[in-house]
């Protein structure tokens, strides 16, 4: 298990190094990032001028294993726009973007997993093939636009919730419906499946025949076994769900990473985005490092490999 | 992934006639039979023909702007017309007429994706599946490294560098959304390494490209298509997505996501303008996920009789 566990994070390091290597490399490949920060009326002497401010002159190795340097001791420069050091930045926004995530993680396990046990355990009638409708619609709906349509219905038409910003618990509601419906229909399809899978097994059948209550045979014996993928999955969902987040945090005004993310891309500010990208990018690989060792300590199977 | 079982009545099909059935007619009969797979492919049929025939059929020049003719309600709202069935934008240009045009930037998109995407992702996963040992250990790091970045920010990132057109999103989601190409056909092809056939081939002195491409590859078209209808419904939400934000395809040209976000001001009080592309996004997307389910289930061996 210890090997396991090892083997995995010098993996995970290694990931970490190559996604810093790749998404350095995208950005300043990809364009003269002095010519984008000058904007497009600037003079050829003014493009020079902020080429030596930024650095951007040196070799693009040097300036590389700089930043990669700092990086590693979680500096990661100024922002080009404000006086502020981009943790600074950062550090006021990632807390919104966490609770965010959290919020819509919750809701959508709360309702991903009630729903998936229930089309199981009735499988084929109607519960089964409305909570395989509602995921699938899930699944179809531009974020982006399930969101506005959240707005227009309970924030201006039913005048519920509040419609954008992050002053108080209300205004995370909305969001997180919208995001949180977005990983739904994969937690809630791996519940019935996995449900399915376990109801047909023989320990359940067991459990059946020492005559165990439906109830306690359910909750007790085989939720407990069909929810361990689950739980993984959510691990991965809620990394995708942070990377996610910019679409939704742009609609809603919410003052989190992506937003910060977003506003920096517009901006040019390259020291913001390269950050928000690493850093989402870490909390992906730590959640999947999560998600494969709670798989393995909960599977004997998959210790031996 | 859960199969999605939608109710299968072709198992309950009455045995007409003992006679033998020609196959291509069971294959019809079972895609009949499966409801989500007769209502999916007949939006999508609908979807394609609306796209290839928009020039003809389209009422009005979806770039004609007139000012007199702003925000016309659709037909049946109380002052809606039938000269604009769908009302019109901002700026007099009749709805329908873009909604018609935009089908063709989703579909464009969906299908050069998929395809792009999925020669880069089979070609990984076929070598990495068949070859095994060091060839599967960098091909598994490159698909753990790519699911680490998060699609939406690099995206957006690389989009604003470059700056947003139609080419620019084409190539990026191709370059992004291989994985799960990657890692279907990766696992598809450990099973199949060792079969029979493929023995069989080698001992006729086949050569590798030969097996891989001959034999290999026709027994993966099942698994790929409906990767490929996953991914290119991914991709179509995440065109919309990009255009919703701005850094896809460029006005005046009709996308669907660009719609929703010119729309977006005018959401309160005329709902319409961002209800149609919105819906006509979903409705697209989970008829080519309905189509996928179907394909898996039907080419699924205990959905065969």
């Amino acid at each position: 298990m210890l090997t396991y566990i090892l083997r995995r994070l010098g993996v995970a390091l290694c990931v970490m190094l190559t996604v810093a290597v790749v998404s350095f490399m995208l950005l300043h490949l990809s364009g003269d990032l002095a010519t984008a920060i000058a904007g497009p009326e600037s003079s050829a002497a003014d493009v020079e001028k902020i080429r030596v401010q930024y650095g951007l002159d040196r070799p693009i190795a040097t300036q590389f294993f700089e930043w990669l340097a700092a990086a590693a001791q979680l500096d990661f420069g100024r922002s080009f726009y404000f006086q502020n050091t981009v943790m600074e930045l950062v550090g006021e926004r990632l807390p919104i973007t966490l609770k965010l995530g959290a919020v819509s993680l919750l809701l959508a396990v709360v309702v991903a997993i009630p729903l998936g046990v229930l089309a199981a355990l009735y499988r084929d009638t109607w519960i089964d093939r409305l909570s395989l409708l509602i995921a699938t619609i899930g699944q179809a709906m531009p974020n982006f636009w399930f969101a506005l349509a959240l707005i227009v219905v309970f924030a201006v038409g039913l005048k519920w919730l509040p419609v954008a910003g992050n002053a108080s618990w209300l205004h995370f509601v909305l969001p997180a419906i919208a995001l949180g419906y977005y990983a739904m229909p994969s937690l809630m399809r791996l519940t019935r499946a996995g449900m399915l899978d376990v109801m047909g097994s023989d320990y359940i059948r067991t459990a059946r025949a020492k005559g165990l209550s439906p109830a306690r045979v359910v909750f007790k014996h085989a939720l407990r076994n069909a929810i361990i993928p689950v739980v993984a999955l959510a691990a991965v969902e809620l990394g995708f769900m942070l990377g996610g987040s910019v679409v939704i945090e742009s609609v809603y005004s919410l003052q989190g990473l992506g937003q910060l993310a977003w506003d920096s891309i517009a901006r040019n500010d390259y020291p913001v985005v390269q950050a928000v990208v690493l850093i989402i990018a870490m909390f992906y690989i730590a959640l999947t490092f999560v998600a494969d060792v709670l798989n393995a300590a909960l599977d004997p199977r998959m210790r031996t490999r | 992934m859960a199969s999605t079982s939608l109710p299968l009545s072709a198992a309950a099909a009455p045995p007409l006639a003992l006679l033998p059935v020609p196959p291509w007619r069971k294959a019809l009969r079972r895609v009949i039979g499966h409801r989500g797979m007769t209502i999916g492919s007949l939006l999508l049929a609908l979807a394609v023909l609306a796209a290839l025939l928009a020039p003809w059929i389209a009422p009005h020049d979806p770039y004609a702007q007139d000012v007199m003719q702003r925000l016309i309600p659709p037909v049946w709202h109380d002052k809606g017309s039938w000269e604009h069935i769908l009302g019109t934008d901002k700026l007099g240009r009749d709805y329908l007429s873009r909604l018609l045009f935009g089908a063709r930037v989703s579909l464009l998109i969906g299908f050069t994706t998929a395809l792009v995407a999925g020669c880069i992702g089979t070609t990984l996963g076929v070598l990495a599946g068949y070859f095994g040992g060091r060839v599967d250990a960098v091909v598994s790091y490159v698909i753990t490294c790519r699911l680490a970045m998060p699609v939406v920010l690099v995206a957006l990132a690389m989009a604003s560098l470059v700056g947003g057109s139609l080419n620019v999103v084409i190539v990026l989601l191709s370059l992004l959304l291989w994985d799960r190409f990657a890692i279907v056909t990766r696992s598809a092809t450990q099973q199949l390494r060792d079969a029979e056939f493929i023995a069989a081939a080698k001992a006729l002195g086949a050569s590798t490209p030969y097996i891989l491409v001959r034999e290999l590859l026709p027994n993966l078209m099942g698994a790929l298509t409906v990767v490929a209808t996953l991914e290119m419904a991914h991709a179509i939400l995440l065109e919309s997505t990009l255009s919703f934000l701005g850094l896809g395809v460029q006005p005046p040209t009709p996308s669907w996501g660009l719609m929703v976000a010119e729309g977006k001001a005018y959401m309160f009080f005329q709902p319409w303008v961002i209800m149609i592309p919105g819906v006509a996004l979903a409705v697209l997307v989970l008829a080519i996920n309905l189509v996928g389910d179907g394909i898996r289930d039907i080419t699924a061996p205990d959905g065969r009789n």
